[in-house]
């Protein structure tokens, strides 16, 4: 969680990520950020998020990422 | 049959009767029949097109949905005997097979599209290129261009790409598929539906309901407010500055172009949405927003939020995503971030998707070279005001109480608005050169005396039309203003009298002032070219 709690405080240092609960409709990430965090997560945790995966609901908290890294790195 | 004739008023009119009149399980047929009645009532020849498509469609998602099926029940059945990673051997090797169906289908659907709407680009730059060498010109043909060819397309694409990734199932019934592709009231100017979203709705029973059916009826007649009294009285005034007839149009002109051709873009667009969306309503079906009060975005990224929303989901869905997560832009990435270092690596796949998407965004939008520059230009003030946002965010930590107050976001509003504006400027003038050297004019042609020495009234409009245009314009503020909780028709919709009495004034506003009647040529909805 701290690895990826580091990645997203790089995206917006001043949003405190272990908090937010709704990512995508408070409008903190953007497609951009979507993107780039992708690229951040497959460098770190060694997993390969398809497109099909870029939904809302799997990128609304810390914890929503996470356990789509970890569902993906059990499939 | 434009949403403005008075055909198409007779024709919503018989339908509606028979929606709510017929048995209800064959609502939808009777919708797929009048959707049919409408294409080709735009054009005979336009039917072959969309068949093709919806044929198309039709078989591809059928043929990736058995592929799919089969798939999951051999897993199922075989989940004891194959370990994880024959497993995910097996469903690997599967979505490759299903990636080629959906490739046939994107190549087909696209394919069609891209010969009608690209062939003369393509080749006239050919011919251009030529000549500069000394060949003779090519003989460029004149190509049909279907009504809603680029909205129907994207609709049924977007469809296919979902079966591929299993969010939806493919439709059985292909009628209920061609119902999906052909929708009448969005056939022409969009919104851009999803099949999740749209399929369940045009499929139910439908009974009547009044509150929404006067909800609907007042967003209809808000749509015809805003093409026939904004926007097409705009558009007068927008043909003669771009004509430029005499060449004086330039310096303040520009900018008074740049203003009316929000105004007439924005009355026209939204008119028409409002219109679709609102006959849906009066069927009982919900179509997905295609905008949230635009122009008060503070920023371009908000901006494209907040403007043809379906269109932007769907190339951020279907393009700039798949393209950014590749396993080949992945690996770029990495070696980028190896040989080039972290920064640059982190940037590169989102640079290439973003530049992409937005080239691709203007060709979608027309065949020529203002269209593509109208993308790379939006996509390079989004690039760069990413680069900028640390200094942006430095800013907003040193002055907080400026950056927090109203003045600070009206101006944020205002400059993201002249920007967007500029910029669609681009649309109005025969070609980028031109364009590039009326903006100029706006520094070099200091001209703003002549406005109040009759230039106000030099290009089509009269004092009256002027006093319609900014009464209509003040009236559009107040609506979106006042409706920025709930939207001012369904407060009205909750009271009978006081609706009828708003349709009435709506309907004098248009009678009196609207833009219509014999000898007037009725104006194509801009984004029925798209």
């Amino acid at each position: 969680m701290e690895q990826l709690l580091e990645i997203l405080k790089q995206l917006h240092p001043d949003v405190d990520f272990a908090l937010e609960e709704d990512l995508i409709g408070d409008g903190i990430l953007d497609s951009l950020d979507i993107v780039t965090l992708i690229t951040e997560i497959n460098c770190t945790f060694d997993v390969s998020i398809p497109a099909e995966e870029i939904i809302p609901e799997n990128f609304a908290s810390a914890d929503a990422i996470l356990a789509l890294i970890e569902r993906l790195d059990e499939e | 049959m434009s949403f403005t004739s008075a055909s198409f008023l007779l024709f919503a009119v018989l339908t509606l009767l028979l929606y709510y009149t017929l048995p209800k399980r064959w609502q939808w047929i009777l919708l797929l029949g009048a959707s049919y009645v409408f294409y080709f009532f735009a054009g005979a020849e336009y039917l072959l097109f969309i068949l093709f498509t919806t044929a198309v469609t039709y078989l591809c998602g059928h043929l990736m949905q058995k592929r799919a099926d089969a798939e999951d029940a051999f897993v199922e059945a075989n989940r004891e005997t194959l370990s994880k990673a024959e497993r995910k051997e097996f469903r690997a090797a599967e979505k490759k097979k299903r990636f080629r169906i959906l490739l046939m289908g994107l190549l087909l659907g696209f394919g069609v599209l891209a010969v009608v709407k690209y062939t003369s680009f393509v080749l006239s730059g050919i011919s251009s290129i030529g000549q500069a060498f000394g060949a003779a010109p090519l003989r460029i043909p004149e190509l049909l261009l279907p009504l809603g060819i680029s909205f129907y397309t994207f609709q049924s694409m977007g469809y296919l790409i979902d079966v591929y990734r299993k969010t939806a199932r493919a439709e059985k019934n292909p009628l209920r598929l061609a119902l999906f592709v052909s929708y009448f009231p969005q056939l022409i100017q969009g919104p851009i539906s999803r099949f999740g979203d749209l399929a369940p709705q045009l499929f139910s029973e439908h009974r009547f309901d009044g509150f929404r059916f006067r909800a609907g009826l007042g967003r209809v007649a808000w749509g015809y407010f805003k093409k026939l009294i904004v926007a097409d009285t705009a558009m007068i005034a927008v043909k003669a500055l771009v004509e430029n007839k005499d060449g004086g149009f330039t310096g303040v002109y520009v900018l008074l172009l740049i203003l009316l051709y929000s105004a007439q873009i924005y009355g026209d667009f939204t008119g028409g949405i409002d219109i679709t969306i609102g006959f849906s309503e009066l069927l009982g079906i919900r179509l997905a927003e295609n905008f949230d009060r635009p122009f008060s975005s503070r920023s371009t990224k908000e901006y494209w939020r907040r403007w043809h929303i379906t269109m932007g989901t769907w190339f951020t869905d279907y393009v700039f995503y798949p393209l950014s997560v590749t396993k080949s832009m992945q690996r770029f990435s990495k070696w980028s971030r190896e040989k080039l270092g972290t920064a640059v690596g982190k940037r590169l796949p989102v640079y290439f998707a973003t530049v992409t998407t937005w080239f691709l965004t203007g060709l979608w939008h027309g065949a020529g070279w203002n269209f593509i520059v109208w993308g790379l230009l939006n996509c390079l003030v989004i690039l760069v005001s990413q680069e900028l946002q640390p200094l942006y965010d430095r800013f907003n930590r040193h002055f907080p109480r400026l950056t927090a107050s109203r003045a600070w976001g009206a101006w944020q509003a205002l400059r993201t608005f002249l920007l967007m504006g500029l910029i669609r400027s681009l649309d109005c003038y025969r070609n980028v050169p031109t364009t590039f050297r009326m903006w100029a004019s706006m520094l070099t042609d200091w001209n703003i005396g002549e406005l109040f020495l009759g230039g106000l009234t030099s290009f089509g409009l009269s004092v009256s039309d002027w006093c319609v245009l900014l009464g209509g314009i003040l009236l559009l503020a107040l609506g979106s203003r006042l409706g920025k909780k709930r939207p001012v028709r369904e407060w009205l919709a909750e009271r009978p009298i006081l609706l009828c009495a708003a349709l009435c004034l709506l309907a004098v506003a248009i009678l009196l002032f609207g833009a219509y009647g014999i000898g007037y040529d009725a104006s194509q909805f801009i984004y029925n070219q798209f």
